[in-house]
């Protein structure tokens, strides 16, 4: 079942019809469908599932529909066809049946009624399954420490590779040195402090945040430079949820405030 | 080190240190191959009975053996969580219930019996809990996917099997006395016709 009824789209209610939210509201929308209601009503009345007795359960039915319409559009699409069904087995009952035909003929309500008791018993099977206890909700599948995740070796540094590294780095500066304008670094390093000032203030920044279009492109490309080589020496975090999410920089946690 | 309570010492340590359930043949290769199946699951019987008693249990579910916390204690152990576990709604577990209890089954025969259209939010929910997936395709207009529950499903309800599922209340005789042929039509959904619910309604 869908939200149109006898494959057209349900009629439009006028807005005006709509009534403010209100505890009822709140009833009606715990229902899971029509048949959730209809066995609510069944189970309400004390009525016999295999005996319904169909005008009263009817009209309870619609009074509650008639309610609902004015609210949830899609709600009330299913609650509709229901509705169209309770009236047409109702009106079938009340046809006079020739006494011949009487044995071979079904009760119009067996159809409902078939259906109310599967939708029950799927109802209280999940209520049964919801009763099992669930990993991660009940219970905790253990898993202990184990060796082997401790004894995982990281690389050993000392303060020689250290120094060796630095030298490796001053020398091949020195060899790409031609590569720069010592202005243009400069002008890195006086961003990086801007980036750090800003920080201190702020705490966190939203990327876009630091960029001043209006001072024009190599403002924006140094500004840039001075993130990346801010991230690289690990003075600031740059973070990002997911693709396309804002990114946001906030100090690095080795940075004293 | 192949005595029995030795055997049982390294099973106990593999499953301690395994937080998926371990299956036999995954156990026997601790061994090499060694130790006989039968074996292994004496041993595993004799392991879950030593264990009982304690706040961690050795439960059997679909995918072999797993260790973890009893029930009793979930309380406790969800209060050190940031956050109280979510509940899934009554929508999610009544479609649930409907896809163990009655799969292979297609989103039209949830809606059948449910009687409310299934939204794709609440399969996309079962399918990211890797709880239910597509098993095929029923032959008909649309080719609608059929929906089956999953053995991590089972893993997770610490089941073996879907015959460990809480049993369905009867309701197969209580509709014998409404003409016999209708009890043959309430074993299932109306499946051939799916447009059933509106038709009857006209």
């Amino acid at each position: 079942m869908t939200a149109k009824l006898y494959g057209e789209p349900v009629i439009e209610l006028p807005v005006d019809l709509y009534i403010p939210p209100d505890a009822l509201e709140v009833v009606l929308e715990a229902f899971e469908g029509p048949l959730d209601l209809l066995l609510y009503l069944i189970r309400k009345e004390n009525l016999d599932i295999l005996d319904i007795p169909m005008a009263p359960l009817t009209r309870q039915y619609l009074e509650y529909v008639e309610i609902m319409r004015s609210k949830n559009l899609e709600l009330a699409a299913e609650y509709l066809v229901m509705a169209a069904m309770l009236m047409e087995i109702k009106s079938r009952l009340l046809l006079p049946r020739p006494p011949s035909a009487e044995p071979t003929e079904e009760d119009p309500r067996a159809e409902l009624v078939r259906r109310l008791l599967e939708y029950e018993q799927m109802k209280k099977a999940a209520n049964a399954l919801d009763e099992l206890p669930q990993v991660g909700r009940d219970v905790i599948a253990i898993s202990v420490w184990i060796e082997r995740t401790i004894a995982e070796r990281l690389p050993q540094v000392n303060a020689q590779d250290l120094a060796e590294a630095w030298r490796g780095l001053l020398h091949r500066a020195r060899l790409s040195r031609h590569h720069h304008i010592s202005r243009e670094e400069l002008s890195v390093r006086e961003h990086m402090s801007g980036i750090l000032r800003a920080l201190r203030e702020r705490r966190v920044l939203e990327f876009s945040e630091l960029f001043d279009p209006e001072r024009g492109v190599p403002v924006l490309v140094v500004t840039f430079l001075a993130l990346l080589e801010l991230a690289r020496e690990l003075l600031v975090e740059i973070t990002q949820s997911e693709c396309f999410a804002p990114i946001y920089i906030k100090l690095g946690y080795a940075q004293p405030i | 080190m192949r005595s029995p309570s030795d055997v049982k010492r390294v099973l106990e340590a593999a499953l301690l240190a395994s937080p998926e359930p371990l299956g036999l043949p995954e156990l026997k290769r601790l061994f090499g191959g060694e130790v006989a199946t039968d074996t292994l699951r004496n041993l595993l019987g004799e392991l879950a009975q030593e264990w009982k008693g304690r706040a961690v249990e050795l439960v059997n579910v679909a995918s072999g053996w797993r260790f973890q916390t009893t029930a009793e204690f979930g309380p406790y152990i969800e209060r050190l969580a940031p956050e109280k576990s979510p509940r899934y709604s009554r929508a999610v577990m009544e479609t649930l219930a409907i896809i163990a209890y009655r799969q292979p089954v297609t989103r039209g025969d949830i809606e059948d019996i449910r009687g409310v259209t299934v939204s794709t939010q609440i399969i996309q929910s079962l399918e990211a809990r890797a709880w239910i997936d597509v098993v095929g395709h029923r032959e008909t207009p649309g080719r609608p996917a059929l929906y089956a529950t999953t053995r991590k499903f089972l893993d997770d309800l610490g089941l073996r099997s879907l015959e460990e599922l809480p049993p369905l209340e009867e309701i197969a005789k209580t509709l014998q006395l409404e003409p016999v042929q209708t009890a043959e039509a309430g074993t299932r959904p109306a499946n051939a016709e799916p447009e059933a619910a509106t038709g009857t309604g006209g």
